[in-house]
């Protein structure tokens, strides 16, 4: 009845301490997850400031989808903050690559450096024009309430 | 049902508080981050603001019947200034709410109960209240600040000539406080780490909450939001309502027994001695996790095969401990400390063991 969970949802948003970050060259989810095209086909997901902030201290990382070819929206791993457990989504389809080990010894670095250190996987991408499937910067910035 | 506001929901706000709505209340939930506060309380001193909590004042002859009529634990032997923990078990085997309950003077008492159960607890002990007694329910009137840690005591004695450090653990005094008067000082608390509960009148809350700032900044002193009082109560291995215990739960297996007195009368007393005499099925227990992974309340515990042989009612990653903690029912052949049991984390079996509660040493 009373399940202490908090949601990641788009709630009350408190006064900030510092404005929140949304880098241009990335494009965003509505689960809010971040992609930045590195090359061609190659890319690099994480999950946003804002998602971090509402999650809050992360302590726990589970990923096991290296190597396997998934679909847009499929869940490619798992990441718990002090309170709660939410999934990952791959914002577009392709195969994932690499998992960043850094963040299985330090998921706070989600915390500190979302957009840097703190990604979480390299995945090859089917097909770069997904891509303008997604949001953009200002368009997912607006969807936060900022 | 709309979500109640608690009278310094702004000051919160102000200061960065995220609020959540938490038992019908906007509560706040973070202010900077869980580890963080939740360091605060255990290092130096923070301030939760659990001002959604209900006060009922219980005044007039008779009123140590009624509460010996719902209450399980024998409150005859409190004295004036005494508090004593304990629950109101329901008719049907279940548990309605645990509670505080502080003997002001002999006819007179104040219960504290747990915020979504005002209500439902009102009602209740209405029911059994055939004397007469007069119940004023003060929870909207009342703001609750618990000043918890180490350093609690400092801060507080600085604002108040009443000395604290002769206030024991479960006992409270009335008296000026920041130049507020009868502001109640109760020592408890829900984390284990030492402090006190003040019970301050809703028109000199933000007064009391800001001179306790001042009087803390040497320590560093922090506001404290509900996620780090579940990190904190979780590795004490308190009870929380609504996880833990609930109208369904048996009092004598959620570990209850110690506040159970069969010496007297109480609402369902006869069935809970049967229960006891039978012997319970199973017991709530605290599990430490020896694989990698967060327990969380609903997954299963299991057997070494995967059988299913519990559930966990409460979870979290400890800050202190930096590793997965948690409590839940499990059938009594496997409630005994070192106990090896499996915890189902999405499909998984990961291994864990049972161990005594407290996880951390209390600092009270």
């Amino acid at each position: 009845m009373k399940q202490f969970r908090i949601e990641l949802t788009c709630g009350t948003i408190s006064e900030n301490k510092h404005p929140m970050n949304f880098p241009e060259e990335l494009k965003y989810t509505e689960e809010h997850e971040w992609i930045r095209l590195e090359s061609d086909n190659i890319a690099v997901v994480g999950i946003t400031e804002f998602a971090q902030g509402e999650l809050g201290d992360i302590v726990f990382i589970e990923i096991e989808t290296e190597g396997e070819s998934l679909e847009a929206n499929d869940i490619f791993g798992t990441i718990e903050a002090v309170k709660t457990v939410s999934d990952l989504f791959l914002p577009v389809s392709g195969k994932i690559l690499e998992v960043n080990s850094q963040i299985t010894d330090e998921p706070e670095l989600v915390n500190s450096d979302p957009y840097g250190n703190g990604w979480l996987i390299k995945m090859e991408i089917n097909d770069p024009a997904d891509l303008d499937k997604l949001m953009n910067a200002q368009t997912y910035k607006e969807s936060t309430g900022h | 049902m709309s979500v109640k506001n608690i009278p310094l929901k702004s000051l919160h706000e102000k200061i960065g508080g995220k609020m959540i709505p938490f038992a019908g209340f906007n509560m706040p939930v973070r202010y900077s981050s869980d580890i963080e506060e939740h360091m605060a309380v255990r290092e130096s001193v923070g301030v939760f603001d659990v001002s959604h909590m209900g006060e009922f004042y219980l005044n007039g002859p008779g009123v140590l019947d009624l509460i010996q009529k719902v209450s399980a634990n024998d409150a005859s032997v409190l004295y004036n200034g005494k508090i004593q923990y304990s629950y109101l078990p329901n008719e049907t085997g279940g548990v309605v709410d645990d509670l505080l309950v502080y003997r002001i003077d002999e006819d007179e008492y104040m219960l504290v109960v747990n915020a979504s159960n005002i209500e439902k607890d009102w009602n209740h002990i209405q029911k059994y209240n055939t004397e007469g007694v007069e119940m004023i329910n003060m929870s909207d009137e009342l703001c609750l600040f618990a000043v918890q840690g180490p350093k609690a005591v400092d801060t507080l004695q600085k604002l108040t000539n009443i000395p604290l450090k002769n206030v024991e653990y479960y006992t409270f005094t009335k008296g000026d406080f920041a130049g507020v008067p009868n502001v109640f000082l109760s020592a408890t608390g829900y984390t284990g780490a030492g402090g006190f509960e003040l019970y301050v009148p809703n028109q000199h809350a933000e007064e009391v909450w800001n001179r306790i700032f001042e009087a803390g900044e040497e320590f560093d002193i922090k506001p404290i939001g509900l996620g780090a009082r579940d990190t904190l109560r979780l590795e004490m291995g308190y009870c929380l309502y609504g996880n833990d215990i609930t109208d369904e739960t048996s009092p004598l297996e959620a570990g209850l027994g110690w506040v159970t007195k069969f010496t007297k009368p109480f609402v369902n007393s006869e069935k809970l001695q049967k229960e006891k005499n039978e012997g319970i099925k199973r017991k709530l227990v605290g599990l430490e996790m020896i694989d990698r992974g967060i327990p969380r309340s609903h997954y299963e515990i299991c057997d070494e095969d995967g059988n299913q042989i519990g559930e966990i009612t409460s979870g979290t990653m400890s800050p202190l401990m930096k590793k997965g903690i948690a409590i839940g029912y499990v059938e009594k052949a496997y409630s005994k400390p070192g106990t090896a049991i499996y915890v189902k984390v999405r499909e998984k079996l990961l291994k864990a063991e049972v161990v005594k509660m407290p996880f951390v040493k209390a600092g009270v």
